[in-house]
């Protein structure tokens, strides 16, 4: 167990050590001339106006909402798939009900509108 | 095989994978993309960043130019010559004698002459330019992303004052680290027989009946195999919004919002996408699926998987956020995207993660549907052609057989060369794609992936479990 993952420890160390590496050597060696102007949030040249936090739309929410309903169909589908041939139509036939219902789900949504971006 | 072992040989292939993907492809990458960019524009493209060579050198170049030319025109004429005397030996070859020398002996000399030719009319051309451009090796302007990353190291390092310094800080590394770290569980070669590694293993032998240490050729063999490049390519995605939410800045909050919700929407997608091909393989670890290929047929060969494969192509595009799917970063709506206030090398993490996915989503393309590592006819033994041939050639005592025996170690690099030939395709493909196509509206972008490719995926679902149903 131990021995199966040791590289891939590894390999995120390693990756780690790259990305560190380069943001310390832009942060060393890159100077730093703050200037009020640049201190500005840039919005293209014009003064900004308000709080910089502004309300978004809530459409990024529900999109949030529906993928956690629909990445953890995926992670049902996956050790699914993956003995699909050992399964044969019994896993085929369970796996149909879990996609139907997820279907339902998705034709819910859709009709109710979490789907649409214009209005 | 021992802990250490394991260890040692873990290392050798964390270094060979960071120098090809981080240290080659990204670079390259970049380059091929200003250059196709500049191509199709009719501009000039990335060329001028090089070398520039100390005057006397340039001089003495100079002083070099009559000999050269001399050298490259008659080289030349060689080759001209070369090809005729081999269309005049291939007219009359029951006589294999020509001027008193064996035909064996033309089938070396004009490869080689002809080769010359034109090496010396490239030197000859390259010297010409290197001194016309005031003494500097330009090399293509390969060198121009090696300029860039040195440049954006020395570039000024800002943070705005209203900014959360430490998520403002963390955003890069976040991007950077998982784009790099899933390229672990991808097999870029056949297992490798470490103590066979110089022998060449009879075509009639099953190389799993060896008795050898045996080391996979990937970097971990995971059980769970695909699902971990999700698990830390779903981790890239918070580094976009997170980066976008530190910065003070509408236009960034906007874009990393975005960014957060186009790649959660297209990794559910794409996870979904790629289900059919697990069920076809049988298996989620990724060398067991480039071994069923090499096995069988690749996977594209298979008619339920060709849809997929285009969603495959079309979410994969999304996912690194590239056009036409780049709203987060669409420089007419919202200036930078999430990367508005980032500048220097941290704005350059954030462009190598980017380009870094890209190679990883092409990788993951060419093992779930192009085989893997996996050539035509190239068996653990070498070539071994569907053919029974057995054809003379002319002039020698030479014999093309159908199997062509090699040795265990060239196969494996073969191996390696058309796993990277085929990533390099679909690089290619993926900027040919951003270079012709405009941006979509967002509402599009996420239409597209809500109405169009998640119900099509689980249909595909459905399709290929019926297929594989109905074949057994």
């Amino acid at each position: 167990m131990f021995e199966t993952y040791l590289p891939v420890f590894l390999m995120i160390g390693v990756a780690s050590a790259v990305a560190l590496g380069m943001f310390l050597a832009t942060t060393l060696a890159g100077p730093k001339k703050p200037s009020p102007e640049k201190n500005l949030p840039y919005e293209s040249g014009s003064n900004t106006t308000g709080a910089n936090h502004i309300r978004l739309s809530v459409k990024f929410y529900l999109t949030a909402i529906l993928f956690v309903v629909f990445d953890i169909e995926a992670v049902f589908l996956y050790p699914w798939g993956g003995m699909f041939r050992d399964l044969g139509w019994f896993g085929f036939v369970e796996m149909l009900l879990f996609l139907v219902i997820l279907g339902v789900t998705l034709v819910y949504a859709w009709k109710k509108g979490a789907l649409e971006w214009e209005k | 095989m021992s802990t250490t072992g394991i260890l040692i040989a873990a290392v050798a292939k964390i270094l060979f994978v960071l120098l090809v993907v981080v240290g080659a492809f990204a670079p390259a990458l970049v380059w091929a993309e200003r250059r196709q960019s500049a191509m199709m524009q009719d501009r000039v493209g990335p060329h001028r960043a090089g070398i520039p060579l100390p005057k006397g050198v340039v001089a003495m170049l100079d002083g070099l130019r009559a000999p050269l030319r001399a050298g490259a025109y008659l080289s030349w004429f060689g080759m001209f010559l070369a090809v005729a005397l081999l269309a005049i030996l291939l007219l009359f070859r029951e006589e294999p004698v020509l001027f008193g020398l064996e035909a064996k002996v033309y089938y070396i000399a004009i490869p080689v002459l002809g080769l010359l030719g034109l090496v010396s009319m490239a030197g000859y051309k390259a010297h010409t330019k290197i001194v016309e451009g005031g003494g500097t090796i330009t090399l293509l302007g390969l060198l121009h992303p090696l300029a860039d990353a040195l440049k954006m190291i020395w570039k000024e390092d800002f943070m705005p004052p209203k900014a959360d310094k430490f998520l403002f800080s963390i955003a890069p590394i976040i991007t950077l680290i998982p784009a790099i770290a899933s390229f672990a569980v991808i097999p870029f070669a056949d297992v490798l027989y470490l103590d066979y590694w110089d022998a060449h293993i009879p075509f009639s032998t099953d190389p799993a009946t060896l008795e050898s240490a045996v080391v996979p050729l990937q970097i971990a063999s995971l059980n769970v195999g695909i699902l971990f490049i999700f698990a830390v390519a779903g981790t890239g995605i918070i580094g976009a919004a997170v980066g976008g939410y530190a910065s003070d800045n509408k236009y960034s909050l906007m874009g990393g919002i975005r960014a957060a919700s186009q790649m959660v929407s297209y990794e559910v997608a794409l996870g979904l996408t790629i289900v059919p091909c697990f069920m076809l393989y049988n298996t989620l670890r990724l060398e067991e699926m480039a071994a069923y290929q090499s096995e069988n047929f690749w996977g594209i060969v298979y008619p339920p998987l060709w849809i997929p494969f285009i969603l495959y192509l079309t979410c994969a595009i999304a996912e690194t956020k590239r056009i036409p799917f780049d709203a987060p970063e669409g420089e007419s709506e919202l200036v930078g995207g999430y990367l508005t206030e980032y500048s220097g090398m941290k704005f350059g993490m954030f462009f190598t993660g980017e380009f870094v996915e890209v190679v990883v989503l092409s990788a993951l393309a060419t093992v779930l549907f192009f085989g893997g590592w996996d050539i035509p006819f190239l068996t653990h033994g070498g070539f071994d052609l569907p053919f029974d041939w057995e054809i003379a050639i002319p002039g020698t005592n030479w014999v093309l057989e159908d199997q062509i025996p090699m040795a265990h170690w060239g196969v494996l690099a073969i191996q390696v060369g058309g796993f990277l030939a085929k990533i390099v395709v679909f690089v290619w493909f993926q900027l040919m794609v951003r270079w012709s196509l405009p941006r979509f509206r967002y509402d599009q972008i996420m239409a597209l992936c809500w109405k169009g490719v998640l119900p099509l995926a689980l249909i595909n679902i459905l399709i290929m479990a019926l297929w594989i149903l109905g074949l057994s």
